[in-house]
C-alpha cells in the first residue's frame, strides 16, 4: 500500500517548467528522501502535494483515493523557510496553530506539553519567536508540524540551521514518527544529510524525475565492484582480474582503490593480497547518492 | 466558521497586547488632558508679571490707569531722557510714554520696552488709552456714559430649520461640527487599521506562514478573520478613548477645579473680550457673559435637536463600512507585494478617492450638503463613508441615506470578492514586481 501515489504530474509557469511528467510512489511508513539540486522542482512538488497550487496535468492519490482538501489535515507540511508569528509566544503559536488545524485546546495543550519536553525548550515556552535562535524557532515549527499527528509528514530542508546535537534530536524523533506508522517526505538538497535516514528516494533534476526506488536497490545497482584496501607493505597487482584505479604511499602504509573485473569475488581479491601485504582495511566503495545522482545526470545529458 | 473565529481571537488578541497599543490607547487621552490643564494653567502664572512704567506729560491719564492683577502701572516724573534710564535700570517690562496732547487729536504715545511688546500687552494698553480719552470727550461734550450703553442694541438671530417635522432650531456650526468630527474619525480609522491588515498580510507572506496555515483554512477565511479582527481592535481603542478621555476629564475637573475645556462659543467670546481689552466694567463683563451663556444655550438645544441616534447609527455603519471597503483592498495590495516598499503603487489609487472625500468635505459639501456633487459623492462607495456624514447631521432624505448604505453594502462585497482573488494567487507569489496586468489576471485565476 503507498500513502502516495504521483501520476505524471506537470506544472507550468509563464516563463518555465517546474515539474515535467514526474510520477513515482511513496510507500507507507517509509522515510522517502526528495532529492535534487536547487530549483529542481521540489518544493513546486510538494505544494501541489499540500494543495497549496494546483498541478496543470497529472494526477495524485492519497492511499489510493484521489487527492482532496480533506486530506490536508493528516499531512503536516515543514516549509523551508520557517513560517511562525514573530511576535507570538512559543507556546500561544503552538496552540493556535494546532487548533487550526483541528485539534481541540486541551487536547493541543496535553500534546504541546509532551512535545516541549522532549525537545528540551520548556524555558522558551512565555517567549516571544523573535527572542528565539534560528535552531529553537525550527524546533518550534517542526512541533507545529506534526502536533496533529499526521499520517504523512514532508519537510523541507529540515537540518538547515541546527547544530549536530539538535539535528540528532530531530533525527531521532523522525524515526520514532516512523515507529508509530507515519509515513515522512524529506526534501532536501544535500543529498548526503538524509542518506542514511532515507528507505526510498525520488531523484529530480530541471523538473524531471531522474531515479527513484529504494536506497538499498539503487546502490546495488549503481555498486561498481570497487573496494578500498588500507596496509603495510608493497602493492604490486599484475592481475589482469584486479583493476587499480588509485594508490599512495606514505612510509610503508599504502592504500588503494580495486575493480574487480570478469565476474571476480571480494574474497579472490582478499586471497590474492594476504599471500602479498599485511591488511589493516578493507571496504566495499559504495557510491554514495550524490555519486549517482551525478552520474546519473552525466547520463541524461549525454544521451 | 471555528477556524475564522480562531484567526480573530488572535489577531485581535496579540494586537490588543502590543506595547504600542497600550501606549497609544492611554497616552491620547492624557494628552488631552493636558491641553486642557496647561493653557489654563499658564493662564494663572505666567500673567502677572507686567510691569508698564508710566510718563504722563499731559497728565490726563496717569491717575485714570487702573491697576488690575496682572498689569501693574509705576507713575514716574522726569524727562523722557531719564525715564529711559530709569526704566534700563530695572526689570520693569515696558515705558509707556505720554507727550503733551490735545485731547481732540491724541498722537505720540510711545511703548519702549527690551524685548518686543507682545500683541495683547499692546492692545491692552490702546484699549485702556481710548477709553480714557473717550470718556473725556464724552465729559467734554457734555455726554453721559450711562445714556449711552442703556441706547446699545445688541441682537442675535436665530436660525431655525422649517420641514415637515415641525420647526426645529439649528445651529450651522454645531450641525457641521458633528459631521466634520465623525468623517475625521472615520478617515482616521480607515488609514491606521487599513495599513495593519495591509502590514499583517505582508507579515504572513514573507515568513512564509501562509504555507503552514494556508493548508489548514482558506484564503478567504484567513483574509477575513484578519480584516475583522483588526476592526475589533480599532473599535476597542475607540470605545477605551471615549470612557478613558471621559474620567480623565472629569478627574481633571475635580482635582483642580478648572473649568472644562472651553467650548467653542466661549473660545470666540474669549477671543472677542481679547480684542475688546480684557478691562471691562463689571456691567459690560456681564453682558459678555450672558451672551457667552446665550450662545452656549443655543448650542446645546441645537445639539439637541441633532437627531443622535441616526447621526450615531450612521456613524457606526459608515465607519464600519468604509474600513471593511477599504480594508480587504489593503489587504490585497499586501498580498501582492513582497514587502512594504514596494506597496507604493497599490496605494496610490486605494487612498486617492479618501483623500479627495476628506477635501471636498470640507470644500464643497459643506457649503451645499444637498447640491448634486454631495449626492452622487455620497452614494458612491468609495468616497460615501466620509460624505455621507458629513452631511446626515443636516437631515438627509431617507431614500439617499438607502441608496448609498445599499451602495456601500454592495461596494464592500465588491472589493473583498476582488481582493479575495488577488489575495489567494498573491500571498504565495514571491519574488516577483507585479504589475496592474498582472493583477488583473489574477481576478480569473483558477488555483
Amino acid at each position: 500500500m503507498s500513502i502516495l501515489k504521483i501520476d505524471g504530474v506537470s506544472k507550468r509557469y509563464a516563463n518555465h517548467t517546474a515539474l515535467d511528467n514526474v510520477s513515482f510512489v511513496i510507500p507507507t511508513g517509509c522515510i522517502f528522501g526528495l532529492l535534487g539540486p536547487n530549483g529542481a522542482g521540489k518544493t513546486s512538488l510538494i505544494r501541489i502535494i499540500t494543495q497549496i497550487t494546483g498541478a496543470d496535468t497529472g494526477e495524485i492519490l492519497f492511499r489510493g483515493e484521489r487527492l482532496k482538501p480533506h486530506h490536508i489535515r493528516e499531512m503536516g507540511y515543514l516549509p523551508e523557510e520557517r513560517g511562525l508569528y514573530k511576535k507570538m509566544k512559543v507556546g500561544e503559536q503552538l496552540l493556535y496553530l494546532a487548533q487550526l488545524k483541528g485539534l481541540t485546546k486541551a487536547d493541543a495543550t496535553e500534546r504541546i506539553k509532551g512535545w516541549i519536553d522532549r525537545l528540551e525548550i520548556r524555558e522558551w515556552v512565555g517567549k516571544n519567536i523573535e527572542d528565539l535562535s534560528k535552531g529553537m524557532q525550527q524546533k518550534v515549527q517542526f512541533i507545529a508540524t506534526v502536533l496533529h499527528e499526521p499520517s504523512l509528514i514532508i519537510l523541507d530542508e529540515p537540518f538547515s540551521g541546527f547544530d549536530p546535537i539538535n539535528a540528532n534530536l530531530i533525527k531521532d524523533e523522525i524515526l520514532r514518527l516512523r515507529e508509530r506508522g507515519a509515513s515522512i517526505i524529506f526534501s532536501t538538497h544535500r543529498m548526503e544529510s538524509v542518506e542514511e535516514l532515507c528507505d526510498n528516494i525520488a531523484l529530480i533534476n530541471r523538473a524531471q524525475k531522474v531515479l527513484d526506488g529504494s536506497v538499498k536497490e539503487i546502490k546495488e545497482a549503481y555498486k561498481t565492484d570497487t573496494y578500498q584496501v588500507i596496509g603495510n607493505g608493497k602493492l604490486l597487482i599484475l592481475n589482469p582480474d584486479f583493476e587499480v584505479l588509485e594508490q599512495h604511499e606514505n612510509h610503508g602504509v599504502f592504500r588503494a582503490s580495486i575493480k574487480l573485473l570478469n565476474g571476480t569475488q571480494p574474497n579472490d581479491l582478499l586471497r590474492y593480497l594476504i599471500e602479498r601485504v599485511e591488511i589493516h582495511s578493507f571496504i566495499e566503495l559504495v557510491p554514495s547518492i550524490n555519486d549517482i545522482f551525478i552520474r546519473k545526470v552525466k547520463e541524461t545529458h549525454h544521451a | 466558521m471555528h477556524k475564522i473565529w480562531l484567526i480573530i481571537q488572535r489577531e485581535y488578541l496579540t494586537r490588543v497586547r502590543k506595547k504600542s497599543f497600550i501606549i497609544m490607547t492611554f497616552l491620547t487621552p492624557l494628552l488631552l488632558a493636558a491641553f486642557m490643564v496647561v493653557p489654563a494653567w499658564l493662564a494663572t502664572v505666567s500673567d502677572s508679571s507686567d510691569v508698564v512704567m508710566v510718563l504722563d506729560e499731559s497728565g490726563l491719564f496717569v491717575d485714570k490707569l487702573e491697576t488690575k492683577k496682572d498689569l501693574l502701572f509705576i507713575p514716574i516724573q522726569g524727562d523722557l531722557e531719564s525715564a529711559k534710564e530709569l526704566y534700563q535700570e530695572t526689570g520693569n517690562t515696558a515705558l509707556l510714554y505720554i507727550p503733551q496732547m490735545d485731547i481732540n487729536d491724541p498722537q505720540g504715545f510711545k511703548v519702549y520696552s527690551k524685548k518686543n511688546t507682545n500683541i495683547q500687552t499692546k492692545a491692552r494698553l490702546e484699549n485702556m488709552l481710548e477709553k480714557e480719552i473717550e470718556n473725556q470727550r464724552f465729559i467734554a461734550s457734555g455726554i453721559d456714559r450711562e445714556q449711552l450703553n442703556k441706547m446699545k442694541a445688541d441682537i442675535s438671530i436665530a436660525t431655525v430649520n422649517l420641514s415637515e417635522e415641525g420647526e426645529r432650531d439649528n445651529n450651522a456650526w454645531v450641525t457641521s461640527g458633528a459631521g466634520i468630527i465623525a468623517a475625521v474619525i472615520i478617515y482616521f480609522f480607515i488609514f491606521m487599521y487599513g495599513v495593519q491588515i495591509m502590514r499583517g498580510v505582508i507579515e504572513e507572506k514573507t515568513n512564509r506562514i501562509v504555507e503552514v496555515i494556508i493548508s489548514s483554512v482558506k484564503p478567504f477565511q484567513l483574509m477575513m478573520g484578519k480584516i475583522v479582527g483588526i476592526a475589533a481592535v480599532g473599535l476597542t481603542q475607540f470605545l477605551l478613548w471615549v470612557i478613558l478621555s471621559m474620567v480623565v476629564v472629569t478627574g481633571v475637573q475635580a482635582a483642580f477645579g478648572i473649568k472644562a475645556a472651553p467650548t467653542p462659543a466661549e473660545q470666540i467670546m474669549s477671543g472677542q473680550a481679547a480684542a475688546t481689552g480684557a478691562d471691562l466694567t463689571e456691567e459690560e463683563q456681564a453682558a459678555e457673559d450672558n451672551r457667552a451663556k446665550e450662545v452656549m444655550g443655543t448650542t446645546l438645544s441645537a445639539l439637541g435637536n441633532l437627531n443622535i441616534p441616526l447621526i450615531l447609527g450612521c456613524f457606526l455603519f459608515y465607519f464600519l463600512g468604509g474600513y471593511l471597503l477599504y480594508g480587504s483592498l489593503f489587504g490585497a495590495v499586501g498580498a501582492a507585494v513582497d514587502n512594504e516598499t514596494d506597496t507604493q503603487q497599490f496605494m496610490f489609487p486605494i487612498t486617492i478617492p479618501l483623500v479627495i472625500s476628506f477635501i471636498l468635505s470640507y470644500s464643497v459639501v459643506l457649503q451645499n450638503p444637498d447640491g448634486p456633487v454631495a449626492f452622487w459623492l455620497s452614494v458612491i462607495p468609495l468616497t460615501s463613508p466620509i460624505i455621507m456624514m458629513v452631511r446626515v447631521p443636516f437631515g438627509v432624505p431617507a431614500w439617499e441615506l438607502l441608496v448609498s448604505m445599499g451602495a456601500l453594502i454592495l461596494g464592500f462585497i465588491f472589493t473583498t470578492w476582488i481582493a479575495a482573488r488577488i489575495y489567494r494567487v498573491g500571498i504565495l507569489m514571491y519574488g516577483k514586481k507585479v504589475s496592474y496586468r498582472e493583477l488583473s489576471k489574477w481576478l480569473f485565476y483558477r488555483v
